[in-house]
């Protein structure tokens, strides 16, 4: 409370955002690269690869760009972006876990599996 | 009894610490935080964009899947000019906070043309996805791409009319506590679409083309 002068948006440490720079690239080169390119791994663990890569570098861009921490306007930016973060996990995680379910048993449609 | 009610007034020295926050950034302090909530709520819009994608992804109705219409490098290309145009707004900023007016419109203007590069190469892929019989009245799943593509491509072309505004304004009033306070803004929205960006390379194009 004594400090809470890091506004997000703000780019004090020029360290910070040639780090974070640094990491977007290569955590956005790499998952582009394994899928153009043929992956080494299964599909399963492609997808997963890549997911991961998107969730960390969403964690790296809100750390260095967006400057978010404890301390930014005395805690209430990082209450507000977790409390985000729990409803938009629970709205797409929920919504594509319900509806699949959904259309796995009830929709025996004749053009099902067409993409798969 | 004046006294007994003054006392309980000493206590919460929470506001006056507040107050004197405030003074550091001038008349910024309570704007960045409602301006992050507007950030966060957005979230939410893209959010419900995202979920109703990821239920009708497979949804093509006979039509085109994603593996016969993405072109990845034209999406790379894309990802890369959003990334670059974040970037070089980071380097605006240290200039802004120096008072250099000159290198911040440089940095800035930058930014502005990397961001309609990607705005212009987003309206070739959707005109000519129309063109191949691939737009959005073709399929769910061809419905949810253009909307959910389409808001962040109508985001991002908010911000450039938003650079071209402080590109403007900077050219007229400088560097003073409210320009300062507008560009902290536009940068928070700036990086935030290509957060949002993020997500749709991943889970719209590279998981498109996989699944």
């Amino acid at each position: 409370m004594s400090t809470p002068h890091e506004t997000p948006g703000t780019h004090g440490h020029g360290n910070g955002h040639r780090i974070g720079s640094l990491l977007a690239i290569v955590l956005t080169v790499i998952p582009f690269w394994l899928v153009m390119n043929g992956s080494p791994l299964s599909p399963g663990w492609t997808v997963a690869t890549i997911f991961a890569f998107a969730i960390v570098q969403i964690i790296v861009h809100v750390v260095f760009f967006l400057h978010l921490d404890t301390r930014s306007e005395g805690g209430w930016t990082l209450l507000a972006f977790l409390f985000t973060a729990v409803i938009v996990i629970l709205t797409i995680g929920g919504s594509v876990w319900v509806m699949y379910h959904l259309n796995a048993n009830m929709m025996p449609m004749p053009d099902m599996g067409n993409g798969h | 009894m004046t006294d007994h009610a003054l006392e309980p007034q000493a206590e919460p020295t929470w506001y006056l610490a507040e107050e004197e926050a405030h003074h550091d950034h001038g008349a910024a302090g309570p704007t960045i935080l409602g301006f992050w909530i507007y950030l966060m709520s957005d979230a939410l819009i893209f959010a419900s964009l995202f979920a109703m994608f990821g239920v009708v992804a497979s949804a093509y109705a006979g039509g085109p899947v994603p593996r016969e219409i993405f072109d990845l490098k034209l999406v790379a290309l894309n990802t890369g000019l959003l990334l670059a145009s974040s970037i070089t707004f980071g380097e605006a900023m240290p200039h802004m906070e120096a008072g250099r007016v000159g290198p911040v419109r440089f940095w800035l203007a930058l930014t502005g043309l990397l961001g309609a590069g990607f705005v212009g190469i987003e309206l070739y892929e959707f005109a000519h996805l129309i063109a191949e019989n691939a737009g959005p009245d073709r399929s769910a799943f061809l419905s949810a791409f253009f909307t959910l593509v389409g808001t962040h491509g109508a985001h991002v072309t908010a911000g450039l009319v938003w650079i071209v505004t402080m590109l403007i304004q900077l050219g007229q009033h400088g560097l003073n506590a409210a320009t300062k306070r507008r560009l902290i803004c536009l940068s928070m929205f700036w990086h935030f679409l290509d957060i949002i960006w993020i997500g749709v390379f991943t889970f719209v194009y590279l998981y498109g083309v996989i699944r």
